[in-house]
């Protein structure tokens, strides 16, 4: 080991952060890159599957929640493109490598939004599972990558309450509604767990990010943490679980469970989901069509800027 | 409050509900199709304080009425024909041109609308327009760089933003009528007389798209309709999207 590279270790074994000025090795910059840009582009895509029930929100009081929330959501994408930043990357190339499909973002986005349940169960699982993986990050070793988890887990606590709150309200009404908060929670379930990423053993990046830090539990304990806390979570909505096979083991002091879909995960992964093509369609059409709306800023900017040089001299 | 003042009072409030709910509804369209993402937040963030309005005007329209209608029956269980909006802002969203200036022409008209509902005798209008105000600051600021980017940017952006203020400038004229109901609350202290904001408002968009190299529209043209029913075709499919689910779970709590 190089002398840069003992003092790199030095510090992610004490614990301290490492931070944006700091020596890095490269590919420990490049996974922590891929890690907060998929991060933040989860933000971004996850606006749409959302998006799609604002403008169909059944009450005004959900109507205004849903767009707060997915106002914090489009703030926390800006956030996490800005910390992903320092470390040598612009916007313009993140985004670019979103659209050419380089970088993933949350496979669970890719699943279609089809009734209003669908919106609660993305603020109780989705947001749920992304919490639990996110405290833990808030002790990842990347200074500014840390900063941003502990940030934006104080928004998403409450997103997750506004999901669950707004399923509780479903489960207590009509048979039509009860029905529709079953059949969320059947839908969007296993794409939760599967949120975590494969098994530690057939885990691409895991081992070398768990020595730097950057991952601080393994996905199956994470996942294992949020089977736990939604079975009573469940079972106080009155619905079934959608998990035949979960079981309390007293030995291990942890739900068992069913096999998950691994095979439904990869095939999403390699783009091949309900929604795959039409996020990425949607992001790059929005993309496409504001490019005269920035080309005007830039024009504007410009003979401002020109005004003002002629002005000075 | 004498029956006369409470009917016109409730049919006051329900306009302006149904102003901002219907503008809050276009805007909210927006978010995930902005150029770029800080105008999705920006988007939300005004649709959110429109939203907003239109509750806090509707709750006061539920209690008014006391019939045991909620904030929601007024959002939801009236057709087009019983919304009361400008038409103005029940155009659809169209380009990011066409909507700055919808919102250009909105905002300024708030801004002067405003200031004087804020020292209506009527306390709870009054304390909606004082909320409203301080976002409205704001509102005016965004639409009017906004307006001056696109006007004065590229031989596109100006073209764009030409066409929509040609576009929309015929559905402006109303924002200015008034009626018996809106004459009755201006003569007692309670609406806006908004025949007399006109002057201020032709001068502050006017000077606002000189500055952005626009060409002023002229008054050649007006359509109206929006205070009594008698809407554009927009308005229709906006509400069978806003009412759907809400209509087809009659009597549920969301």
């Amino acid at each position: 080991m190089t002398p840069e590279e003992q003092n790199f270790m030095r510090k992610i074994n004490a614990e301290d952060k490492i931070e944006p000025k700091d020596w890095m090795p490269d590919a420990y910059r490049k996974n922590v890159i891929r890690q907060m840009s998929q991060h933040a582009h989860s933000e971004v895509i996850g606006m749409q599957p959302e998006g799609n029930w604002i403008t169909r929100a059944p009450s005004l009081r959900r109507k205004a929640v849903l767009l707060s929330k997915v106002q914090d959501e489009a703030g926390h994408g800006l956030y996490l493109y800005s910390a992903t930043e320092t470390l040598g990357i612009t916007r313009a190339e993140m985004i670019e490598a979103l659209q050419q499909g380089t970088a993933k973002y949350a496979s669970i986005f890719n699943y279609p939004t089809l009734t209003w349940g669908d919106v609660g169960a993305i603020g109780w699982l989705v947001d749920g599972a992304a919490i639990v993986n996110q405290v833990s990050l808030q002790r990842t070793s990347y200074g500014p990558y840390a900063r941003a988890m502990i940030r934006i887990c104080k928004e998403e606590s409450f997103h997750q309450r506004q999901g669950y709150e707004a399923l509780l309200a479903l489960a207590k009404g009509s048979p039509e509604q009860k029905q529709m908060a079953q059949d969320s929670l059947n839908r969007f379930y296993w794409p939760a767990l599967m949120m975590f990423g494969p098994h530690d053993s057939e885990s691409a990046h895991s081992a070398k990010s768990m020595e730097w830090k950057i991952k601080r539990e393994t996905n199956d304990d994470l996942r294992q943490k949020f089977i736990d806390q939604t079975v009573p979570q469940i079972e106080f909505l009155g619905l079934a679980h959608p998990d035949p096979a979960i079981k309390w083991n007293e030995e291990r002091g942890h739900y068992d469970h069913g096999d998950i879909d691994w095979e439904e995960f990869y095939s999403v992964i390699n783009g091949n989901g309900h929604c795959n093509r039409q996020r990425i369609e949607h992001h790059v059409a929005a993309h496409e069509e504001g490019a005269w709306v920035r080309d005007a800023i830039t024009a504007y900017n410009d003979k401002k800027n020109a005004n003002k040089i002629k002005n000075v001299a | 409050m004498s029956d006369a003042i409470k009917a016109a009072t409730l049919e006051y409030v329900t306009r302006l509900g149904d102003d901002s709910l219907v503008l809050g509804h276009r805007i909210s369209e927006w978010v995930s199709y902005a150029p770029f993402l800080e105008e999705d937040i920006a988007y939300a963030n005004v649709a959110l304080d429109y939203v907003g309005r239109a509750r806090m005007f509707y709750t006061y329209a539920a209690e008014l009425a006391a019939d045991g209608r909620t904030e929601d029956d007024f959002a939801y269980m009236r057709s087009d024909r019983d919304y009361r909006n400008l038409l103005l802002l029940e155009m659809p969203r169209g380009d990011f041109a066409y909507s700055q200036i919808r919102q250009l022409f909105a905002d300024v008209y708030y801004s002067l609308v405003l200031p004087e509902l804020v020292k209506s005798k009527d306390e709870r209008i009054a304390a909606v327009a004082a909320k409203a105000i301080k976002e409205t600051k704001y509102h005016v600021r965004r639409s009017r760089d906004w307006v001056h980017r696109l006007g004065d940017g590229t031989e596109e952006s100006h073209k764009r933003t030409q066409k929509a203020a040609d576009q929309l400038w015929g559905y402006t004229h109303e924002m200015f009528d008034m009626d018996e109901t809106e004459q009755l609350l201006a003569d007692n202290g309670i609406g806006v007389d908004v025949s007399k904001l006109r002057d201020q408002w032709h001068k502050d968009v006017s000077a606002i798209l000189t500055e952005s190299t626009i060409t002023v529209p002229e008054d050649s043209w007006a359509v109206r309709g929006g205070r009594t029913g008698y809407h554009t075709e927009n308005l229709g499919h906006m509400l069978t999207e806003l009412q759907i689910v809400h209509r087809s779970h009659p009597g549920c709590q969301w």
